[in-house]
């Protein structure tokens, strides 16, 4: 399958700091990816980056085929929509759509008119006076009605009330199915995540900690459990990603693509969020080691 | 027409409850041959499901030989689970409805319930009752 984005040990610099490193993926075409991560690892960084907003300061960055924002052509093949879904408080519902018809070639009028009549918003009401999830609505409708291949949703629904939050969920899948669009949204809502989402970015500190299908990477993985035990003994194929301890019991979610024989251990299988919670608490050794200098030096090392 | 629901805390993946689910009402009777399912944008319009999640429940269903897609059209029911025990469906569930009452009014919970009819479900089970 074709990739709708392509990064290769992508990395953006802030100053000293680095807000996303050494960050290589690959999203199939056609997939709806959850972006995940605590505040500041670098979601809207990769974001900005595949919308062309930001410049890499390392790396490449490949948006269906090409760099991002090359030109009108591509700019009309990605739709973005960015945090808190900015919109122009001081225009009115109607104002927007015609702004988004002088603004992009591929305008879809006819749908946007459409879209904003199921959804009950008034044309002459002013952004402003809308409450959040008829904002994030609007957004969505601006973003899709320049009928994109690629749709990046910055936190989307954040804000929203959980019936605000079903509600736009309902109304992107509902697009997905007519338009085939590939769709990459961040999100702390790991339940969301879970129902909407066939592919998983987890960014921890500005690097790609776990990445893939979600149905390959839940199967990848097992929750054991038995008699306390040292983990380092276990055999080699099983890589432990988080461990607990007790004094008599030992549980560890492990990494393997192998049955888990041992009969001391109790096998379950692990839940999304389980998942990335584990590999979001689970830090690089560059940062453990809580020095900032020695994070700077690890990527000069990496990239001279 | 049957509308979906999704348990998200059921722990089972969300494509089988749709599978289950239209076994179930296969074995109804609620659902026939020739009826059709919900087209995928219904499905994820409603329950903000990803489309592939249903695609992949029909594909089961089709895969069993219980439902077949007609391009253009929507995927329909192929093949009934009811039986000619489904006559016999009217009255059982009337005595198991009074039976609940009963256990009810003898003061079990839903819990206690539920774990009573499982276990006696599988002790008829391994004497080869049921």
């Amino acid at each position: 399958m074709t990739a709708a984005l392509e990064a290769s040990q992508l990395g953006k610099r802030y100053g000293q700091r680095w807000a996303l490193r050494d960050c290589s993926l690959r999203v199939p075409a056609g997939s709806i990816v959850g972006l995940v991560g605590a505040n500041g690892a670098g979601k809207s960084t990769l974001l900005h980056l595949a919308v062309g907003l930001l410049a890499p300061t390392s790396g490449t960055i490949t948006v269906l085929g090409a760099k991002p924002a090359a030109g009108a052509h591509q700019l009309a093949r990605v739709g973005f929509v960015a945090q808190d879904a900015p919109l122009y408080p001081g225009l009115r519902v109607a104002e927007h759509l015609r702004l988004g018809r002088r603004l992009n070639p591929g305008w879809d009028a006819h749908a946007a008119t459409a879209r904003i009549q199921r959804l009950g918003l008034d044309p002459r009401q002013r952004a402003g006076h809308l409450s959040g999830g008829q904002r994030a609505q609007l957004a969505l409708t601006l973003a899709v009605a320049k009928r994109p291949e690629l749709l990046l949703l910055d936190e989307p629904v954040a804000s929203l009330d959980p019936l605000a939050r079903r509600e736009f969920l309902q109304r992107l899948m509902e697009t997905v199915v007519d338009q085939h669009l590939t769709v990459v949204l961040s999100s702390h809502l790991l339940a969301d995540v879970e129902r909407v989402c066939d592919h998983l970015i987890v960014l921890a500190a500005g690097e790609v900690v776990l990445a893939g299908e979600v149905e390959e990477l839940l199967a990848a993985h097992r929750v054991i459990s038995g008699p306390a035990r040292d983990p380092r003994r276990l055999p080699a194929d099983q890589q432990v990603i988080q461990a607990s301890h007790t004094d008599r019991q030992t549980t560890l979610l492990v990494r393997t693509t192998r049955p888990i024989l041992d009969p001391a251990w109790t096998v379950s299988d692990v839940g999304l969020e389980e998942l990335v919670l584990a590999y979001m608490s689970r830090s690089t050794p560059s940062l453990q080691s809580g020095d900032p200098g020695a994070v700077l030096h690890d990527a000069a090392e990496v990239r001279p | 027409m049957i509308e979906f629901r999704l348990d998200a805390r059921s722990g089972v993946a969300p494509y089988q409850q749709l599978v289950q689910q239209v076994r179930q009402a296969l074995r109804l009777g609620l659902l026939q041959e020739g009826d059709q399912l919900p087209t995928v944008k219904d499905v994820v319009a409603r329950l903000a499901i990803n489309p592939n999640t249903v695609l992949k429940a029909y594909r089961e269903l089709e895969r069993e030989g219980l439902a077949a897609g007609r391009p253009g059209l929507g995927t329909f029911v192929t093949r009934t689970l009811a039986d000619a025990s489904l006559t016999a469906h009217g009255p059982l569930r009337k005595d198991l409805t009074r039976w609940l009452a009963k256990a009810r009014q003898a003061g079990l919970d839903d819990d206690s319930i539920e774990a009573l009819f499982q276990d006696t479900f599988r002790a008829s089970h391994r004497q080869g009752v049921a």
